[in-house]
């Protein structure tokens, strides 16, 4: 076995990534939909950090940390309109969001 | 490592100036007494977007300017698209002054958040760094998503937010993923670095799978197709105002985002991409808009068919000349004029609730409100392209490029697709003109004047599509000399 190198980390970001987009089109529960959006950011997050070290270059760490925030940012606005929509609906199923055609 | 200096902050007056009076508008509104009037706060954003015209125009006079480290880059290309940013984000706040009490709508919110979306809007056009790109990219589309949701209290309105939230952060995760690649295979993050990088590497096949991906992110943002679903959906749910707005300015940032990748930092792979996202955006979207009944959901098949002409501009930069790009850039221009003054109308015959936004309410418009029907008509003919209007220099510009660049099939495709969409922008023009509306003679339908904030908007917006499509040159003149500054 030899040791861990970048591509090791590129192939599990991939995997995230993955993981993430099918999250996203497969689940129907909105706040699952949700923890998938924030897998794709994590794999962005573990690609960039790999990059950053294989290239010796910090922006992509800086990059990462800017990723992180956003992120929180993005749940709290996220969760504000899924609430938003709750009061309406009283309901968070994605098969639900059917008042315009989807 | 150098300290930033005055110069930097004169990179982004603009962005301050909105940022401040966003903060401005937010902290006073706690102030205006309960129950009365918020216009004071409308005309203190309205201010806001003045202003920040007025600091464009003090950049002007410096052009080609780098602040904080080289991450803004203050060019014709910049100012240009700051100065169609401020002017939409101007008419869009009179047009809404009196929709946001008709609606009841929180307006210290509305108004601030308007302004922070224009924020990012700004310096997506003037970021050279993706670090910087991806920040106003998310400032501008949190805005828009909370902006979308505005009317609270209405089902459709949260359910249009909710979509556009879910659908734009997935996007954005695409276009984070192909950023991280970008910087694996040239090492920076920098767009003026990448070029020079990319040229020097050689054959990378990350680098075409980092374009692919970053054209995903972004074509969600201008509403291209294959990545145009949530578009009509959002269009309808959102506030009508917050469509102006929507449609036109944050899509011209995307624009100016999508020209800087492509073509300032030169990336290959992008051409058949584009190509066959013009070509399915023009025909899906005159197709899907041909059978809509809604005024909101066709002018939103129509913004996804605009958003096809002007990818047919992006295919035909391939040689690298400013034919092209000079085109897509006068494009998102007259687009953003003509465009913004059909949903102010709109939102201004919605009525309390948005009750009547079928193409059918419009019946009768030229007796009960001729000089709106008038300018209506005048937006869709621009819309359509007919010369005189600023959409025909528009497709001129985009098409003639097109065949310069040997595109043909695109452009035949194009010219069909126009004659395809001249019959459902049409179709409103007889609506209004030729039918009459039952029940005309009851009291209250339809019986809102117009009033003179929007009325301002409108004429604004109306002179400026004319302007466009009188005297293009000196427009076109400043595309041109945007493009030269791209490409430098």
């Amino acid at each position: 076995m030899g040791e861990i190198s970048t591509i090791h980390y590129l192939v599990v970001a991939a995997a995230l990534f993955a993981i993430g987009t099918i999250g996203v089109l497969t689940r129907r529960n909105v706040v699952i939909i949700l923890m998938s959006i924030e897998l794709i950011l994590n794999a962005v997050n573990l690609n960039l950090v790999a990059f950053s070290r294989m290239h010796g270059q910090l922006p992509g760490q800086v990059f990462s940390i800017f990723i992180i925030t956003d992120a929180a940012a993005e749940a709290a606005v996220g969760l504000g309109i899924l609430i938003a929509f709750f009061r309406n609906k009283e309901t968070i199923n994605a098969d639900e969001v059917d008042l315009l055609k989807w | 490592m150098n300290p930033i200096t005055n110069t930097d902050y004169v990179t982004i007056l603009p962005e301050l100036v909105l940022a401040a009076f966003g903060l401005i508008v937010m902290l006073v509104e706690p102030f205006v007494t309960k129950g009365g009037s918020r216009k004071p706060l409308g005309y203190l954003a309205c201010l806001g977007a003045l202003a920040s015209l007025a600091a464009t125009w003090y950049q002007a006079g410096s052009p080609y300017t780098q602040g904080f480290f080289k991450m803004v880059l203050v060019d014709h290309f910049s100012v240009f698209f700051h100065v169609v940013i401020a002017l939409v984000l101007f008419v869009a706040l009179l047009g809404s002054l009196d929709y946001v009490e008709r609606q009841h709508i929180r307006a210290g919110e509305f108004y601030a958040l308007m302004l922070f979306g224009a924020v990012g809007m700004d310096l997506m056009s003037s970021a050279t760094e993706l670090v910087l790109i991806f920040i106003a990219l998310e400032i501008s589309s949190i805005s828009t998503y909370i902006l979308a949701g505005m009317r609270r209290r209405v089902a459709i309105s949260a359910e249009a937010s909710l979509k556009y939230f879910l659908l734009g952060s997935f996007a954005t995760g695409f276009f984070l993923y192909g950023v991280s690649l970008m910087f694996g295979a040239t090492g920076t993050t920098s767009i003026l670095a990448i070029g020079p990088q990319l040229h020097a590497g050689g054959f990378n096949p990350l680098v075409f799978a980092a374009v692919a991906l970053m054209f995903v992110g972004l074509g969600f943002k201008i509403a291209s197709a294959p990545f145009h679903v949530w578009t009509p959906d959002v269009y309808e749910g959102a506030p009508a105002p917050v469509v102006a707005f929507m449609s036109t300015a944050p899509k011209a940032a995307a624009f100016a985002v999508l020209l800087r990748v492509l073509f300032a930092a030169w990336t290959p792979g992008w051409f058949w991409p584009v190509w066959i996202s013009a070509a399915l955006s023009m025909t899906l979207g005159n197709i899907g808009a041909l059978r809509q009944t809604n005024i909101k959901r066709m002018l939103a098949y129509s913004s996804i068919a605009h958003a096809g002409y002007l990818l047919v501009a992006f295919a035909a930069s391939k040689a690298a000349d400013t034919a092209g790009i000079s085109a897509a850039i006068f494009y998102t221009a007259a687009y953003a004029a003509m465009n913004v003054g059909a949903f102010l109308v709109i939102s201004h015959l919605a009525g309390e609730g948005e009750r009547f936004v079928a193409i059918d309410d419009y019946a009768g418009l030229s007796r009960r409100q001729p000089a709106v029907a008038a300018s209506l008509a005048l937006l869709l003919l621009s819309l359509i392209g007919i010369p005189a209007t600023g959409g025909f220099f528009a497709k001129f510009y985009v098409f003639s490029a097109a065949l310069q660049a040997n595109l043909v099939g695109l452009t035949i495709l194009g010219l069909i697709n126009s004659g395809i969409a001249a019959y459902y922008y049409l179709r409103v023009i007889v609506v209004m003109y030729m039918r009459e509306h039952p029940a005309e003679h009851e009291h209250g339908h339809g019986a809102e004047r117009i009033t003179i904030p929007e009325g301002v908007a409108l004429t604004l917006s109306v002179l400026a599509t004319l302007y466009l499509g009188i005297m293009p040159n000196r427009v076109l003149q400043l595309a041109i000399e945007a493009a030269k500054d791209l490409l430098r």
